[in-house]
C-alpha cells in the first residue's frame, strides 16, 4: 500500500473526519450526502443527480469488484449511468486497494485519480451519517494534507445544476414507431436503455429545449431525473405544463417527478436528508402493493399541495413522503423512485410498460 | 375462518444439518402466534430447547416428531392451522407426510403459509427442474433417478465428475462428488439408504455460492432480506464454508440479477413466507444457476436474521396468517415498515464450529456434506475484523489468525487443495511462507480478494514484529485493532504480556466503540439493543451506567458437549433477572440461538466472550456484576482473570469455581470432607504415568485439565494404550499436566443437578445412567428419577452435593458427577455451572432450577420448594442423538468421549414408556416383533449377561441372526440362530448385505473392551448399520433395558399426553 495523504471532512458546523486520501489530491467542497446502497458504486458515482455533492457510502468495503472497462452499446456506455464521474468527492471507510473482478480493468482508485475525483478513506461514516441524518444534509469541504482548509463553501442548490450536466444538443436512440422525447436533466443511461428496450425510439434533448418551438415529432414527453432544487429549472417547468396543456402523454422520474408536480401547481420542498438507497419500500396508494426502490433525490413533492385533478400514486412506506403522482383522466404521470435501478433493485421495473402503455395507446 | 389455534412442528434433537436454529425459529413463530393471541401446541422432544419452556406454548408435548404421534396430538387437539416451516427438515419432511397420507384433509388442518405443493416442489428435484424451467431460470444439469440403473444412465449423459445427492435430505446427507465409476457406485449405494431418490448433477466446483433470503406476503410483496457469500466457492456445503454477508465480490448487475431471479423463483412457487436461494455463480461470466430452494426457515435465515437485524421467524409467521409486509412495522427501528430490505453498514462473518477429533475414524476432508457441528457468527467494520473475532469465537485457543499453532493436517499444497476444518489456517501458513498468492488462489479456488485481505493480516504481523511494547505508535495500536488483532496476538509478537498490552493501549485511547445493529444503516432513528463493538470509529451509539445492570455470558458456539441446554439456561437467567427488576444484558456470538435475539434481554452483545472483550463491556457499561454459570465452560473459564480484575462476579466466588476445577485443590478439599474419589494422580511425565498406571492397575482414564466433554479422554487398558493416549492429551493442552485416574469397571454413573444458596442445597435432582460407567455423560441415557439406584446410595449422593455446596459456599448452580458400585458412592467431577442436563430435570420437576439459581445469586429471597416436589409418580427419559450417518467413517461406538451432537427427553408413565418415545425421537425405528435382529457379541462374560435378554427376543418373536461365535455360543445354550458371515468371509448370509438391502431391522453389536482398539470386524457392522439406517445398540445395559421395554411395549402402548398433563398429576 503507498503512503497516503491525510485528509480530512470538515462540514460547515466545524465537525471534522479523518482519514486518508485515495483519490486526486485536490480539496473541494460541496453538499455533503450519504447513499446506504451496498452494491454499485461504479452506477453511483456516475449518476448526475450527485452533481456538486460529496457522497459518503455508508457500507463500508469498498473498491472491492474494481472498475469495469467502457464499452458502447447502443450509443450508451454500459456499466455507468453516464460518460464520467459525477459526485464532487467520495467519503468510505475501508477502501478495499485490491479488488477483484472478471469484468474489470482498474481499480476504483485508479478510476478516481484519472477523473480528478477526490476521496477520503477511513471517514467515520456511520458517524457522519448520524450527524447528517440529525442535523439535515450541509455543506462540507474536502481537505487535503492541511489544503483547503480555508475554501469558501458555495451551496450547489442555489445554483441550477441541471445546465450542468444535461446534454447541448438532441441525440437519437434505438427505433421503433412510438418517439420519446426525454428531457434531460441529467437522465441516468438506464432511463434511456429501459425505454428503448421496449422498442420506441429516444430522443434526447437538452433541458431547455422546446421541443414545440422547433417543430419536432414525438410522441410523448419525458422528464428525467437530475440533481438539485427543480424550482430553479423554470425553463423545464414551462415545457411540462406546455406539454400537459397539449394533452401529450408526460412522464417523469425523480426530478422529473418534481417538475410535472411544479407543472401541474403543486409544491416541492427541502426533505432533510433525502432518500439515497436501494430499499425505499414504495406502496401504489390504495392498495397493499409494495415496490423496493433506488433512489437518490434530496427535494420531494409535497402530496398535500397537488391540484384536486391529480391523486398521489405512491407513498413512501417509511416516512409517508410522495413517490409518485398521477392525473385523475390524463396520461400523465411520474414517480419519485428509479424504475431503472442501476444501482438497485429492478422491482419496479414494469412502470416502463405502464408508461408506455399510456404512449402507445 | 380466523385460525384460534395452531400446532407447530420442532426440529427434535441437534444433530448435524439441523441445529439450534430451529429453536430459535420456532421461538419467534411462538412470539407471533402469541402476539395475535392464537393459541399454541408445540411438539418437540428436545427438551433442552428454549421454545419447550414454560409459557412458550399453550401446550407442549415431548414426544417423537413424526406422522404417528402428530396425527394423535390432532385428533386429540383439534388444531386448525399448522405451521410446517419452522422444525427444520424434520418438520417439513413430516408434514408432507401428513399431507400424502390425508391426515390433514381428515381432521381439517389448514397448513399455514407455503403450501405442501410448493414444498413437494422444492423438495423434489425432477418437479423443482421443471419449475425452474417454466420461468427460464438455469440450474445445473441434474437427472433424478430412482433406481442404480438409472444413474448408471445419467452419469453417461452428464460425465465426470458428478455430484450425486439425495432428494429430501437434510443437509446434503450422503452426497459427494464422484470422480470415477468406482466412487459414483459407493455414493449411490448410500444415498439410496436414505432417500428413495438419488440426483446426478453437473459438478460446479469453483463457483462463487451466493445465497439470498427472500419473503413473500399473500398480497405478492417481496424482498431478500439479506444476500450472502460464500468463502469457500462451489464444491464445499454452505454448511461448512466460511460465509460473509452482504456479499463482496459481486456487483450491482450480479447482485440484482440473483436477487431479481430469487423473487421470480419465490413467486413462481407460491411460496407465503420465507425462503432460501441457493446459486452458482460463474467467477468468469454472468452465467448463475440455482442450486436449491429451502421452501422454510433454515440455518442461513437464521444467520440472514442475526446478520441484518430482521426477524425473519417472526415475520414469516405474521404472513403465513396473512398479514401483508407493509402491515408489519421494521421491529428494529419501531418507526419503519418491515417491507424493506436491511442495509448494513458493517460486515458479518459465519465460522462453522467441527469437532472432528472427537470422533474415531472419520475423514476430515470437507466437501459436499456437512459435518460440523455449530457455528460462530462476527460482526465487524472490516473485514479483517470480523475474521479475527470469528476465529477467536470458535473456541479452539486460537488467539487470532495468526499464532495459531495449529499443525495441519497435510502438506500445504494438499491442505488448500483438498480442505480440511483447518484450511484457514494453512492459508496463513502458506501466505507467511510466502507462496505464490496466484497458486494459493489456484489450490483453493477461494476469491483473490478474501486472499488478499488474508494477507493484509499477515502482513501488518511483519509491522508488529518489528517494533516493541515501548516503540510500537498509537497509529499502529490502532491500525492493529482495526485488522482485529487481539490484545494477545499483539502481545506475541511484541514479545510481552498481554496485560502490559492493555495498558498500552488504553493509555493511547485505542478503545472500542459499541454500535448498533439498525436495519437501515443509521438513515433513520433506531431505538435497538442489538449491539457491537468494533475499532474503526471513535463514538458510542448508546449511553451507558444503566442502574441494576447485570451482564450474563452466553455459551458460544455449539460444539460437541455444549449445545442448546446452556442456551436455555442463559435465556432462563436473563428472563429471571429481568422479572427480579434488573436490567439484563446477554453477550453471546452464536447465530443459532436464542440468547442471541436481541427480543430476548435489554441488551445484547453480539461478541466475543474473550476475557478481553468482556472487560471492554464491563469497562464501559460498568455493570452491577458478571454472571458466569449459565453459559457452561467458557465463561466458567475467565472467572480467575475477573477476580484479578476486580470484576464483581456474582454468585459462587471464582476462588470456590477454581478449587473445584483444579484438580489438586479438589482432591485435598474431598479428602478433608471424607468424599471418596477414584484414586488420581496429576502426572506431567510419561514414565511417573506408567508408574501410577501400574501401582493403581489398568484400566486406567486419561485426561487433560479442565475438560468439558471428555477431549482427549481416554480409557487404557494396557501399557501401551497408555503411551499411546499421553501423547495426544498432552498435545492437546501443554499448558495443563495430565490426569490419570484408575477406571472402575461396572459402576453406576449418577448425576446430581442442583442449585445452592450461601451453602446450603437448596433444590437437587438425581439422575441415573443407564449405561454403566465409561460412556460419557452426554452420550448416556438419562433416567430421572433414579429407578434403580439404592436407596442408600441416592441419600449418600445428596449428603456429597450437601457437603460440597457448604465447603465451596456455593451460591448458584452445580452438578456433580459420581459413580456407584455397592453402595460406594465416589465423585469423578464437580462443576460449579449449570449443567447440561438442567433443561432436562428442570423440565421433568416442573422447577425451574436458573430461576432458584438466578435469585440465589441476586441475593432475593425466596422458599425453598417443598420436598413432595421433587418426588415424581412419572419417569423422563434422556437419550442421546447420534450424527454418525453424516460421518463418514467414523466408528458409532460409545466411549469415554462424547460423540453425540443432540438429544431428546420424553416423559411417560414408567421407564419403558419414556425410554421408548425417547429412542423413536432420537431417530430410532422400533423393530416389528417378526423381524431379524443381528446378534453379535464379543466375550463370553457379556454374552452371559446378555442371554436373558437373547431369550426374551426369541420368545417375542423376533428371527436371531448371529455371527459366528455368536452363534456358537446360542446354539450352546439351546437358542435358536440363523449364522451369518461377517463381511470379510465374503460367504452368504453376509451381514454387509443384509445390513444393505434392510434385511435387519435392529442390530445388537456388544463389546466387552472399552478401549479404542476394536475389532474391525466389529467396526465394519457398526459402521455399515449406521450407512444403511439400521437401530444399531452398543452398549449392554441399553441393550438389556431396551429389550426388556420392547418387550413390555409396543407402539401403541406409548402414552401420548401434553407436558401439563404429567405435571398436574405429580406426586
Amino acid at each position: 500500500m503507498p503512503e497516503l495523504l491525510r485528509a480530512s471532512l470538515v462540514l460547515e458546523n466545524g465537525f471534522s473526519f479523518d482519514g486518508y486520501s485515495f483519490g486526486y489530491d485536490k480539496p473541494v467542497n460541496g453538499e455533503v450526502v450519504f447513499n446506504t446502497g451496498m452494491v454499485g458504486y461504479p452506477q453511483t458515482l456516475t449518476d448526475p443527480s450527485y452533481k456538486e455533492q460529496i457522497l459518503c457510502l455508508t457500507y463500508p468495503l469498498i473498491g472491492n469488484y474494481g472498475v469495469p472497462g467502457k464499452k458502447t452499446k447502443n450509443g450508451l456506455i454500459e456499466h455507468f449511468e453516464s460518460e464520467k464521474i459525477q459526485i464532487k468527492a467520495l467519503l468510505v471507510s475501508d477502501y478495499s486497494f485490491e479488488y477483484n473482478h472478471y469484468d474489470s480493468v482498474k481499480s476504483l482508485q485508479q478510476w478516481l485519480k484519472e477523473e480528478k475525483i477526490p476521496a477520503i478513506t477511513g471517514i467515520n461514516t456511520r458517524e457522519l451519517t448520524q450527524v447528517l441524518r440529525e442535523k439535515g444534509v450541509m455543506l462540507g469541504k474536502i481537505v487535503i494534507n492541511g489544503k483547503g482548509k480555508n475554501q469558501k463553501l458555495s451551496d450547489p442548490n442555489k445554483k441550477n445544476l441541471v445546465e450542468k450536466v444535461s446534454s447541448d444538443k438532441v441525440q437519437e436512440f434505438g427505433s421503433g414507431s412510438k418517439t420519446i422525447a426525454v428531457v434531460d436533466c441529467g437522465a441516468k443511461n438506464n432511463i434511456i436503455r429501459s425505454l428503448i428496450q421496449r422498442n420506441v425510439k429516444v430522443l434526447r434533448i437538452p433541458w431547455n429545449y422546446d421541443l414545440f418551438e422547433k417543430n419536432e415529432s414525438f410522441d410523448a414527453l419525458f422528464f428525467s431525473n437530475g440533481p438539485g432544487d427543480p424550482t430553479l429549472v423554470k425553463k423545464t417547468i414551462d415545457l411540462a405544463k406546455k406539454s400537459m396543456e397539449s394533452n401529450y402523454p408526460t412522464l417523469g422520474i425523480c426530478l422529473g417527478n418534481q417538475i410535472l408536480a411544479l407543472a401541474a401547481g403543486a409544491k416541492t420542498y427541502k426533505l432533510k436528508y433525502g432518500h439515497r438507497s436501494q430499499n425505499q419500500p414504495c406502496v401504489l396508494k390504495g392498495t397493499k402493493t409494495c415496490y423496493i426502490t433506488s433512489q437518490n433525490h434530496g427535494f420531494a413533492v409535497d402530496s398535500k399541495s397537488l391540484p384536486k385533478n391529480w391523486n398521489e400514486w405512491f407513498y413512501n412506506a417509511n416516512d409517508n413522503s410522495n413517490e409518485g403522482i398521477k392525473h385523475k383522466t390524463k396520461p400523465f404521470m411520474s414517480v419519485q423512485f428509479h424504475p431503472e435501478a442501476m444501482p438497485g433493485p429492478f422491482d419496479a421495473n414494469s412502470l416502463f410498460d405502464l408508461m408506455l402503455k399510456e404512449v402507445k395507446k | 375462518m380466523k385460525i384460534k389455534k395452531v400446532l407447530l412442528l420442532g426440529s427434535g434433537a441437534l444433530k448435524i444439518g439441523q441445529a439450534g436454529e430451529f429453536d430459535y425459529s420456532g421461538s419467534q413463530a411462538l412470539k407471533a402466534l402469541k402476539e395475535e393471541k392464537i393459541e399454541t401446541i408445540l411438539i418437540n422432544p428436545n427438551i433442552a430447547t428454549v421454545q419447550t419452556t414454560e409459557g412458550m406454548a399453550d401446550k407442549i408435548y415431548f414426544v417423537p416428531v413424526n406422522s404417528f404421534f402428530v396425527e394423535k396430538i390432532i385428533e386429540k387437539e383439534k388444531p386448525e392451522g399448522i405451521l410446517l416451516a419452522f422444525g427444520g427438515q424434520t418438520a417439513l419432511n413430516c408434514g408432507v407426510e401428513l399431507f400424502k397420507k390425508g391426515i390433514l384433509k381428515k381432521h381439517n388442518v389448514k397448513v399455514l403459509g407455503t403450501p405442501v405443493k410448493a414444498i413437494m416442489e422444492t423438495e423434489d428435484r425432477e418437479l423443482f427442474n421443471k419449475k425452474l424451467a417454466e420461468i427460464n431460470v438455469s440450474v445445473p444439469k441434474s437427472i433424478a433417478c430412482n433406481n442404480k440403473k438409472e444413474a448408471l444412465n445419467a452419469l453417461k449423459k452428464i460425465g465426470f465428475p458428478v455430484i450425486v445427492r439425495a432428494a429430501y435430505a437434510l443437509g446434503g446427507q450422503g452426497s459427494g462428488k464422484a470422480n470415477s465409476e468406482k466412487q459414483f457406485n459407493e455414493i449411490i449405494d448410500k444415498v439410496f439408504a436414505h432417500s428413495p431418490q438419488v440426483l446426478v448433477e453437473e459438478y460446479l466446483g469453483g463457483w462463487k455460492e451466493i445465497e439470498y433470503e427472500v419473503m413473500r406476503d399473500s398480497q405478492d410483496n417481496c424482498i431478500t432480506v439479506c444476500n450472502m457469500e460464500n468463502f469457500d466457492p462451489m464444491g464445499i456445503h454452505t454448511g461448512e464454508s466460511i460465509v460473509i454477508a452482504p456479499s463482496q465480490t459481486l456487483t450491482n448487475e450480479e447482485y440484482h440479477s440473483l436477487r431479481e431471479a430469487s423473487i421470480k423463483i419465490i413467486r413462481h412457487l407460491g411460496i407465503v413466507g420465507e425462503c432460501n436461494v441457493q446459486y452458482a455463480l460463474d467467477p468468469k461470466s454472468h452465467d448463475f444457476k440455482v442450486i436449491e430452494v429451502n421452501a422454510r426457515l433454515s440455518r442461513s435465515s437464521a444467520l440472514a436474521s442475526k446478520a441484518t437485524g430482521y426477524p425473519l421467524a417472526f415475520i414469516a409467521t405474521k404472513l403465513a396468517l396473512g398479514k401483508s409486509l407493509i402491515d408489519l412495522p421494521n421491529s428494529v427501528t419501531k418507526k419503519t415498515t418491515a417491507c424493506f430490505e436491511p442495509a448494513l453498514d458493517y460486515c458479518v462473518l459465519k465460522i462453522p464450529r467441527w469437532d472432528l477429533q472427537k470422533f474415531k475414524k472419520v475423514s476430515k476432508s470437507l466437501g459436499s456434506e456437512m459435518k460440523s457441528v455449530g457455528e460462530v457468527m462476527s460482526i465487524g467494520r472490516t473485514f479483517e475484523e470480523a475474521l479475527q473475532k470469528a476465529l477467536r469465537m470458535l473456541d479452539i485457543g486460537v488467539p487470532g489468525l495468526t499464532w495459531h499453532r495449529i499443525k495441519s493436517l497435510n502438506s500445504l499444497e494438499k491442505e488448500l487443495k483438498q480442505p480440511t476444518d483447518k484450511r484457514i489456517f494453512a492459508i496463513e501458513k502458506a501466505m507467511r511462507k510466502g507462496m505464490d498468492f496466484e497458486k494459493i488462489h489456484k489450490l483453493s479456488g477461494i476469491n483473490q480478494w478474501f486472499l488478499h485481505k488474508m494477507k493484509k493480516i499477515v502482513d501488518f504481523e511483519k509491522v508488529l514484529l518489528k517494533t516493541s511494547i515501548k516503540k510500537i505508535s498509537k497509529e499502529q495500536m490502532l491500525k492493529a485493532k482495526q485488522l482485529g488483532f487481539s490484545d494477545e496476538q499483539i502481545s506475541l509478537n511484541l514479545k510481552c504480556s498481554e496485560k502490559k498490552v492493555r495498558k498500552k493501549r488504553k493509555k493511547f485511547k485505542v478503545i472500542p466503540v459499541v454500535k448498533q445493529i439498525d436495519t437501515l444503516a443509521a438513515e433513520y432513528p433506531a431505538q435497538t439493543n442489538y449491539l457491537y463493538l468494533t475499532y474503526s470509529e471513535n463514538n458510542d451509539d448508546i449511553s451507558f451506567n444503566k442502574k441494576n445492570h447485570v451482564i450474563v455470558l452466553g455459551s458460544g458456539p455449539y460444539r460437541i458437549g455444549s449445545s442448546v441446554e446452556f442456551d436455555w439456561c442463559g435465556v432462563n437467567a436473563i428472563k429471571t433477572l429481568q422479572k427480579l427488576g434488573f436490567y439484563a444484558s446477554m453477550i453471546n456470538f452464536n447465530p443459532e440461538t436464542v440468547s442471541t435475539d436481541y427480543d430476548e434481554c435489554d441488551r445484547l452483545y453480539f461478541e466475543e466472550l474473550s476475557f478481553e472483550r468482556v472487560l471492554d463491556i464491563y469497562e464501559k457499561e460498568n455493570p452491577f456484576g458478571l454472571i458466569l454459570s449459565t453459559g457452561g465452560q467458557i465463561p466458567n473459564n475467565i472467572a480467575m482473570k475477573c477476580r484479578e480484575y476486580g470484576i464483581n462476579v456474582l454468585g459462587t466466588s471464582p476462588e470456590s469455581i477454581d478449587n473445584a476445577e483444579n484438580r489438586n485443590k479438589f482432591s485435598a478439599l474431598c479428602d478433608s470432607l471424607g468424599i471418596d474419589q477414584p484414586e488420581w494422580a496429576e502426572l506431567k511425565a510419561t514414565k511417573d504415568a506408567l508408574k501410577f498406571a501400574e501401582k493403581a492397575g489398568y484400566p486406567v482414564l486419561v485426561r487433560p485439565s479442565y475438560v468439558l466433554s471428555g477431549a482427549a479422554m481416554n480409557v487404557a487398558f494396557n501399557e501401551k494404550e497408555l503411551k499411546q493416549f499421553l501423547n495426544e492429551a498432552v498435545e492437546i493442552s501443554r499448558d495443563y499436566p495430565v490426569i490419570i485416574s484408575k477406571f472402575i469397571i461396572g459402576a453406576k454413573e449418577i448425576e446430581i443437578d442442583a442449585v445452592a444458596n450461601n451453602g446450603d442445597l437448596v433444590l437437587w435432582a438425581i439422575s441415573e445412567h443407564v449405561e454403566n460407567a465409561g460412556v460419557h455423560s452426554g452420550d448416556a441415557t438419562l433416567v430421572l428419577p433414579a429407578q434403580r439406584t439404592y436407596i442408600e446410595t441416592m441419600r449418600r449422593v445428596k449428603q456429597i452435593a450437601t457437603q460440597l455446596a457448604k465447603a465451596l459456599n456455593i451460591t448458584g448452580p452445580f452438578n456433580v458427577q459420581m459413580i456407584a458400585k455397592r453402595n460406594e458412592v465416589k465423585v469423578i467431577e464437580c462443576n460449579l455451572r449449570s449443567s447440561r442436563s438442567f433443561p432436562f430435570v428442570s423440565k421433568v420437576f416442573g422447577q425451574n432450577f436458573i430461576e432458584y439459581a438466578i435469585k440465589a445469586i441476586t441475593n432475593h429471597k425466596f422458599k425453598k420448594p417443598e420436598k413432595s416436589s421433587l418426588e415424581l409418580d412419572y419417569v423422563g427419559v434422556k437419550a442421546p442423538q447420534f450424527s454418525f450417518s453424516r460421518l463418514k467413517g467414523a466408528d458409532p461406538i460409545l466411549s469415554v468421549e462424547m460423540a453425540s451432537t443432540g438429544e431428546v427427553a420424553c416423559l411417560g408413565k414408567d421407564l419403558d414408556d419414556a425410554l421408548l418415545k425417547s429412542l423413536i425421537s432420537a431417530g430410532f425405528k422400533l423393530p416389528q416383533k417378526n423381524g431379524n435382529v443381528l446378534i453379535s457379541i464379543s466375550g463370553d462374560e457379556t454374552r452371559y449377561d446378555f442371554l436373558d435378554e437373547i431369550i426374551l427376543l426369541q420368545k417375542m418373536g423376533f428371527k436371531l441372526f448371529a455371527t459366528e461365535s455368536t452363534h456358537e455360543f446360542l446354539t450352546e445354550q439351546g437358542i435358536k440362530s440363523k449364522l451369518i458371515f461377517k463381511a470379510h468371509e465374503e460367504k452368504q448370509p453376509n451381514v454387509s448385505n443384509y445390513l444393505s438391502d434392510g434385511r435387519l431391522e435392529l442390530a445388537i453389536v456388544l463389546s466387552d473392551h472399552l478401549s479404542k482398539k476394536e475389532l474391525k470386524d466389529e467396526y465394519l457392522i457398526r459402521r455399515k448399520a449406521v450407512d444403511f439406517g439400521v437401530p444399531l445398540i452398543t452398549n449392554l445395559q441399553l441393550a438389556q433395558t431396551i429389550v426388556s421395554a420392547l418387550n413390555n411395549r409396543s407402539l401403541e402402548d406409548l402414552e401420548i399426553m401434553p407436558w401439563d398433563h404429567y405435571l398436574k398429576n405429580k406426586g
